[in-house]
């Protein structure tokens, strides 16, 4: 009944068994995909740390009225860093980390499809992202905002180096994710387990395949974008700059054509993991995979068609506003039927608490609220009224926090026994989790309101309007909880990593294939695995009297 | 892989492209005097050189999956030179241009049109070293079998930079004759 799994270029790696006596050095020179992976993931947390450290600098300066804690060229530098760390070396080298780890491990492979492509992939972010916080020690980091627009990005407006570091160190670093992305693709076409068929992958695994071919069709336009910028700022060119026939809108479109499909790269990990911790958690198979896969794919090309959204303040016309104000509705569709789908999932099921499992209940409820925020802000009125508000940033916060970075949590929570072969502490689990979840709601949820009475966002101080003062205080509050609390989780992970409950090869009862290899296993993963019959190939094993296959559910 | 990196490379050229013909064609500024500058009939020389590379390269091709080393090596020879022809050409345009004082900072026309056909050309010199590695490959005998995906993998690439040309050059050299006639 076992398979032999392929050992493909074996003979090509460098050592076949991981040499844990080179110690550093094994770790740069290291090819193997859970290596990397956790490499990739010690880069998000850091700059997760360096990033929420720029947020409670923002957080402290914005806590009373017309304070001077920071001056209003540290505030541009620090919420345009605190913008592109949070997206472009938190939560992309995350879903790369995950990706790496699991995606080999749960189809059943060796190794992703290219292992030198992979290092490499991940030294160029890593590359990437020091480069870009290099600009702080070379005269003052880029200062316009994450999102960069012309003309504040050209030379005669930013004059420092900043956002040439910003432009080289987002170009390297999305050169690492289009190159991880092609990877993923070309490792999950072809080195699935035997009898894997591409619809029986788990939902993680689909997820980073669609969202692979994501990346490499967005990424190329902010690229490009970025060669321009560097063209006009260095050359002299004109690309942005309106008057010698240029177009500062050109750089809108772009990046927006790049930036909001990014959204959707940041979250569609997330929906797999939480598609794998809703089943697992709950003892039942995920309710309806095909039309969670099916959407993700609906989301992936809905997205492209929504850019605009990002710019009805710039008066492209009634008719272009409309169109794309009803693409962004349909978004609500697929992912709609997602959240039903894993409320359905819960539905009936004998629900363990665990920690990824509370994190996932907290997503989807934030995630629900941010989603209607969405809904709202696509109605082109409402979005004029509230745009460059504080109830964008509480919008957006909802999702990429709310909704990506807790699935995050949660995959961090769920296969932490696999990388390291010990449990994540649950007490301090719980004390990480509450905190989080608390301080994250005391932030943003009044931010909304912040916006919705006309305070505007990048600003770096506020005058002592009625209420302002309170509310902003509350928001401030709000985010030292999330401080604490990753000082709490950093704290878990050292603790737990030496010193955790040790956890079999399965400690959460699961059903997918990565369960099946050792925990923290050795460069080679598998020596045989059972051959796949069915989406959950773990339950057939652990009930040969009723596997799946037999049954409908397949 | 190498088709993924062709899909990704598409978004590329087409955000170059898109800018390109936006500013050039559709902007405030008019650049007919720059496009009055562009010498058509030199340049589709070029541009046949430049697809013959791509003939010569399935040549190549063909020649080593019926063991032809000796043939292969001949082929990607003149596939190297065609496409060097092309750079040179290309460069001879370059200078001609600076010249009459079209820059890339001089106005929204040379920025446009450097920053597209420069990126292209340098996926040429890229395509270029590529088929170098092959023929070095091919005379340290690593083609003797015939298992290698090497050569077609390479071809893919060339063949879709050849492709981009074709865009670019209908963009660039062709619309303008269509527009002002």
């Amino acid at each position: 009944m076992d398979e032999t799994i392929p050992a493909p270029f074996q003979n090509m790696l460098p050592a076949k068994v991981l040499n844990r006596d080179q110690k550093l050095l094994q770790w740069i020179s290291s090819v193997d995909h859970k290596q990397i992976g956790i490499m990739y993931l010690l880069l998000s947390l850091l700059f997760l740390v360096i990033g929420g450290g720029e947020a409670l600098l923002m957080r402290t300066q914005l806590a009373i009225p017309n304070n001077h804690f920071l001056s209003p060229e540290a505030y541009n530098q620090i919420f345009t860093m605190h913008g592109t760390t949070m997206v472009f070396l938190v939560a992309m080298p995350a879903i790369f980390g995950f990706g790496n780890y699991m995606v080999p491990l749960m189809i059943g492979a060796n190794d992703m499809a290219f292992p030198r492509l992979n290092a490499f992939s991940f030294w160029i972010t890593f590359f990437g992202g020091g480069l870009l916080y290099f600009s702080f020690l070379a005269g003052g980091g880029p200062d316009a905002g994450w999102f960069n627009y012309a003309p504040l990005n050209e030379y005669n407006y930013s004059s420092r180096q900043g956002i040439d570091y910003f432009a080289i160190g987002l170009l390297l670093s999305g050169i690492g994710s289009v190159g991880g992305s092609i990877n993923f693709i070309v490792t999950i076409l072809n080195f699935r387990a035997k009898g894997m068929r591409l619809n029986q992958v788990p939902l993680f695994v689909w997820m980073i395949f669609v969202n692979s071919f994501l990346i490499l069709a967005a990424f190329p336009c902010l690229n490009a974008a970025l060669a321009m910028i560097e063209m006009d700022r260095q050359f002299h060119a004109h690309f942005f700059n309106s008057a010698s026939g240029g177009s500062a809108l050109l750089w809108q479109h772009l990046f927006w054509l790049f930036g909001h499909p990014e959204v959707y790269i940041a979250m569609l990990p997330s929906f797999g993991i939480f598609s794998e911790v809703f089943q697992t958690f709950s003892r039942k198979p995920i309710f309806s995979y095909a039309i969670i896969a099916s959407s993700s794919v609906a989301i992936a090309l809905l997205s492209f068609g929504v850019w605009v959204h990002h710019m009805f303040a710039v008066g492209l016309g009634n008719t272009v506003n409309s169109f794309f104000a009803a693409s962004s509705m349909l978004i609500a569709i697929p992912t709609g039927i997602k959240v039903f789908s894993w409320v359905a999932t819960m539905y009936g099921g004998s629900i363990r608490f665990s920690i990824p499992m509370m994190f996932a209940i907290a997503f989807l409820i934030q995630f629900t609220f941010g989603g209607l925020t969405g809904v709202a802000f696509a109605i082109v009125p409402i979005d004029w009224q509230l745009t460059d508000t504080y109830f964008v940033v509480a919008h957006f916060h909802y999702m990429f926090v709310g909704g990506a970075v807790f699935g995050l949590f949660a995959g961090l929570f769920y296969w932490f026994p696999k990388m390291t072969g010990r449990m994540l502490d649950e007490k301090l689990g719980k004390w990480f989790f509450w905190l989080f979840t608390i301080g994250f709601n005391t932030t943003f949820l009044i931010q909304h309101v912040l916006g919705l009475v006309g305070m505007p966002r990048r600003v770096f101080t506020y005058p002592d309007l009625p209420g302002y003062g309170t509310m902003n205080f509350i928001s401030t509050i709000g985010a030292f909880m999330m401080g604490i609390a990753a000082i709490v989780l950093v704290i878990a992970i050292m603790k737990s990593r030496k010193n955790g409950v040790v956890a079999g090869k399965d400690p959460w009862d699961a059903v997918t294939l990565e369960w099946y290899c050792d925990p923290s296993p050795d460069r080679k993963n598998f020596d045989k695995i059972p051959l796949v019959k069915s989406r959950r190939p773990l339950w057939d094993l652990k009930h040969p009297e009723n596997p799946d296959w037999k049954s409908k559910i397949n | 892989m190498i088709k993924m990196l062709v899909f990704t490379e598409v978004f590329f050229f087409l955000s170059l492209i898109m800018a390109y013909v936006y500013m050039v064609y559709y902007g405030d500024t008019r650049s007919t005097k720059e496009l009055q500058a562009l010498h058509i009939s030199t340049t589709s020389l070029f541009t046949l050189v430049l697809l013959g590379s791509s003939l010569t390269f399935y040549i190549a091709e063909r020649n080593y999956l019926k063991g032809n080393i000796k043939q292969l090596k001949t082929w990607l020879i003149i596939t190297i030179i065609l496409g060097a022809i092309f750079l040179v050409g290309q460069g001879n345009e370059y200078y001609r241009l600076i010249n009459e004082q079209i820059t890339l900072g001089a106005s929204i026309f040379g920025t446009n049109f450097f920053t597209l056909t420069g990126f292209h050309g340098f996926h040429v010199f890229v395509g270029l070293i590529l088929i170098s590695i092959l023929l070095t490959m091919a005379f340290l005998g690593d083609f003797k079998d015939k298992n290698s995906t090497v050569i077609q993998t390479i071809g893919i690439y060339w063949h879709f930079v050849d492709a981009v040309w074709i865009v670019v050059f209908t963009i660039v050299y062709v619309l303008p004759l269509t527009l002002n006639a």
